[in-house]
């Protein structure tokens, strides 16, 4: 896997051919309406038009507000959804016409792990034969191998492998999530859908289950997608983070760039909106508050379907909102492998909490290592840090061609952000 | 260091806080055993302060507070000790009577799930009316006006309007804002604030933050936190207050409790949380702490933490740490203060540390750092 930490401009892990890759993936529900004949009165735009790629060994991260998207595309991924139109291919074969016998294979290379690991495991069977049934349905083992491959799977997650003829009741909820992950690794999966796997769980159980992940994956070269709304675990697990809006995917990044060079508006206040465990910086930093609520997917606005609530479209209303309105933004790179669907993105390398727009009153300021709560925090003895020096150090290439790249596009980008896509100043 | 070792659980003088809470100690006495839900807690509260009462699932921050609110069901429920004076009358032993004066108009509560806590079958804006009229003598129509000033107030779009909807028809951020409306009807003293924003995405808990930090500033009340999420706590949070199996671990201001944080489990408990900000931003793996939180009904003995913690030695197992002060920063752990920055430093990375590889070993809580190149 590559390391973002200490190269930071490396791409992430895209060495040889996508596992999965979605094209145009469009999911509706429709709703329907009457007693005996059932009338299609509207439609749930779930996933409206959704295209990304899954490289082999990476975690991509889909994040996005409850009511996005996200689950249904990892189960559409999965085919336990019907895709209303659209393209998924796995290993290079489409899968998005298999039927249910043409499916049963596939099923050993792509397993969910589910949110609540109090409702996704029978109560009535024991760990074993929930943690082996996958092996009986696939016939990959019986008898005394399957009890063993079980204890193994156990002793892989971190559970005690003599409890495998006890119930679910008898376990905790972390406990049961790392059932729920040995289930997912019996069959040998090389795909893993997480969907929101530690939303329910504790904070320092919540650890523990990343950090399994994050061994698991090292161990057996696993590809997740992992599903959540939270954005600092996401960053956190993943190499590459899709940010969905409404159905659709608007922004594609790094873990790191996503943070350190947020272009799409909704990434950006989904960013400043995470609570930052640090007092000094939590109370400094000016968010951007979002106002209302997500609209409805049934009749999703026309155009950039975040034009409503967008703070840049609504910044200068006469000269954006006709263009956010009308036309749907598309796709289109950034900077590299960095995409974005805005017409008006914000100005490289703003930085999460988008205070060098303006936005929200704060002064526009330096974009590098936020400097105001490093001065303020003056008890703390995290300032003088030779963490951070030695990080600055680290990263002492990126911040000098960045510092150049800044002058130039600083004074450009808040006024003529809207051409920052088409022709990126300076070196880019 | 020994010598600011001071017990402080009974020093304050009474009517110097809104609320004070001492010593308090809640058991449940259940078919299969005793369940010690709150053992030996004590905050105070001030008016236009925030104080936030963080843990786990089970550590007894809820509990605690319902005790306060005569809410917690008796039996199995039983209170041991302890005193929770409010404005000097002590909220444990008056009757049930004035508790109901006291509940909702003086002290009053918002929950996690709005949508169970609002009543599904009556419009909102009645709910409002009704809680308004059982306190006070005013009329239906005049309780409905208010009614609309208040969630006008609490930032629902037109609130004439609204008043007549039901629960259902407004999202979830909205319900909650319901609950804030509906608590703040009476201007309370005190709001408890039970994990109000964990089942919200986290824009609208920004949102919800946001309007919960004005309110208090707009009407001065005295603001209890109750939640599991840092961020949140480090965002509004004047006092905090950790807990751990029904036990205070620490306490102190948010300065002191997130970048001199003192007892291992609070160590661990910022250490688990991925960072956000730019500098911190690493490939490091989440700081782990090892098993679980125990069962209340078999709270180890001695320092209720010591089976999961690393830098456990003689005593833990067997004498229970109090809450000790230095300053205004207490801590519930035996380790000397030099062991207690060490080990700090090992583990969070804060003070003094020359690189951000891992030395020589000592007792640390599972980290394996830049393991995840």
């Amino acid at each position: 896997m590559t390391d973002i930490a200490t190269t930071p401009q490396a791409a992430p892990s895209r060495s040889g051919t996508p596992l999965v890759e979605v094209r145009n993936l469009k999911k509706y529900f429709p709703i329907l309406e009457g007693i005996v004949f059932k009338k299609e009165v509207g439609r749930v735009h779930a996933v409206d038009d959704v295209s990304f790629d899954i490289y082999e060994g990476e975690t991509l991260g889909l994040v996005g507000e409850t009511g996005c998207g996200k689950t249904t595309t990892g189960r559409l991924i999965l085919r336990l959804l019907e895709p209303t139109s659209g393209t998924i291919k796995f290993e290079g074969e489409d899968i998005s016409e298999f039927d249910t016998n043409a499916l049963r294979p596939l099923r050993r290379k792509m397993q969910i792990i589910f949110q609540d690991p109090f409702a996704s495991l029978d109560p009535r069977m024991t760990v074993g034969s929930i943690i082996g049934e996958p092996l009986d349905i696939h016939r990959l083992a019986d008898g005394d191998q399957k009890l063993r491959r079980t204890q193994e799977l156990m002793e892989m997650v971190g559970l005690n492998p003599d409890r495998h003829n006890r119930y679910p009741h008898e376990f905790s909820g972390g406990m049961r999530q790392r059932i729920g992950v040995a289930r997912a690794l019996a069959v040998e999966p090389k795909l893993i859908v997480c969907d929101e796997p530690v939303s329910a769980l504790d904070v320092s159980i919540q650890a523990q289950i990343l950090n399994l992940l994050d061994d698991l994956q090292k161990e057996l070269g696993l590809t997740y997608l992992f599903i959540a709304h939270d954005l600092s675990v996401v960053r956190h697990v993943s190499d590459r983070v899709a940010v969905m809006y409404l159905g659709k995917i608007v922004e594609i990044a790094t873990g790191r760039e996503l943070y350190t060079d947020t272009r799409h508006p909704y990434s950006g206040a989904l960013l400043s909106a995470i609570p930052k465990a640090d007092p000094v910086v939590a109370r400094s930093t000016k968010r951007i508050l979002l106002t209302g609520d997500v609209p409805s997917p049934v009749n999703p606005p026309s155009g950039c379907r975040f034009h409503p609530r967008c703070p840049v479209a609504n910044e200068r209303p006469e000269e954006r909102l006709p263009v956010c309105s009308t036309q749907e933004p598309p796709l289109a790179s950034m900077d590299g492998d960095h995409v974005a669907a805005c017409h008006f993105p914000l100005p490289p390398k703003t930085g999460a909490d988008l205070s060098g727009m303006n936005l929200a009153g704060g002064a526009p300021r330096d974009d590098e290592v936020p400097v105001k709560p490093k001065t303020a925090r003056k008890t703390s003895p995290r300032k003088t840090t030779g963490k951070t020096t030695a990080r600055k150090a680290a990263s002492g290439a990126r911040t000098a061609s960045r510092a150049g790249k800044k002058t130039a596009a600083k004074p450009a980008g808040k006024t003529t952000s809207s051409r920052a896509r088409k022709s990126p100043p300076g070196a880019r | 260091m020994s010598d600011v070792r001071v017990e402080t659980t009974p020093t304050t003088p009474p009517g110097e806080h809104l609320l004070e809470v001492e010593d308090l100690a809640v058991s449940f006495f259940t078919d299969t055993g005793v369940v010690t839900a709150v053992d030996g807690v004590s905050f105070s509260l001030d008016a236009g302060r925030t104080l936030a009462i963080v843990g786990e699932s089970g550590s007894g921050k809820t509990v605690s507070t319902q005790a306060m609110m005569g809410l917690i069901p008796k039996p199995p429920g039983k209170i041991m000790r302890g005193t929770a004076k409010f404005r000097g009358r002590d909220l444990l032993t008056i009757s049930d009577e004035e508790m109901r004066k006291i509940r909702g108009r003086e002290i009053a509560m918002i929950f996690q799930e709005p949508l169970t806590a609002l009543n599904p079958v009556h419009r909102v804006g009645s709910q409002i009316v009704e809680m308004i009229r059982s306190h006070e003598e005013v009329s239906k129509k005049e309780a409905r006006q208010r009614a609309i000033e208040l969630l006008k107030t609490v930032g629902i779009p037109q609130p004439d309007k609204r008043v007549d909807n039901y629960p259902h028809e407004f999202s979830g951020g909205m319900r909650q804002r319901a609950m804030i409306a509906m608590a703040l009807a009476l201007n309370p003293a005190i709001l408890i604030a039970d994990e109000p924003t964990t089942a919200l995405d986290v824009t609208v808990q920004a949102q919800i933050l946001e309007l919960l930090k004005g309110l208090q500033e707009e009407f001065g009340m005295g603001l209890i936190m109750i939640t599991h999420d840092l961020g949140v706590v480090a965002q509004i949070s004047d006092e905090i207050l950790v807990m751990y199996a029904g036990r205070m671990v620490e306490r102190g201001d948010p300065e002191d409790v997130f970048y001199k944080p003192q007892h291992p489990y609070t160590w661990g408990l910022l250490g688990s949380i991925p960072r956000v900000l730019e500098e911190e931003l690493t490939d490091e793996r989440l700081v782990n702490i090892p098993g679980m939180p125990p069962s209340l009904q078999r709270v180890p003995p001695g320092c209720p933490f010591h089976p999961r913690c690393t830098f456990r030695f003689e005593p833990c197992d067997t004498e229970r740490p109090e809450l000790l002060q230095r300053g205004h920063h207490e801590d519930a752990c035996f380790l000397e203060q030099d062991e207690k920055e060490a080990g700090r430093a090992d583990i969070l990375h804060l003070g003094t540390k020359p690189t951000p590889k891992p030395k020589s070993k000592p007792p640390s809580v599972a980290r394996k750092a830049g393991t995840r190149s």
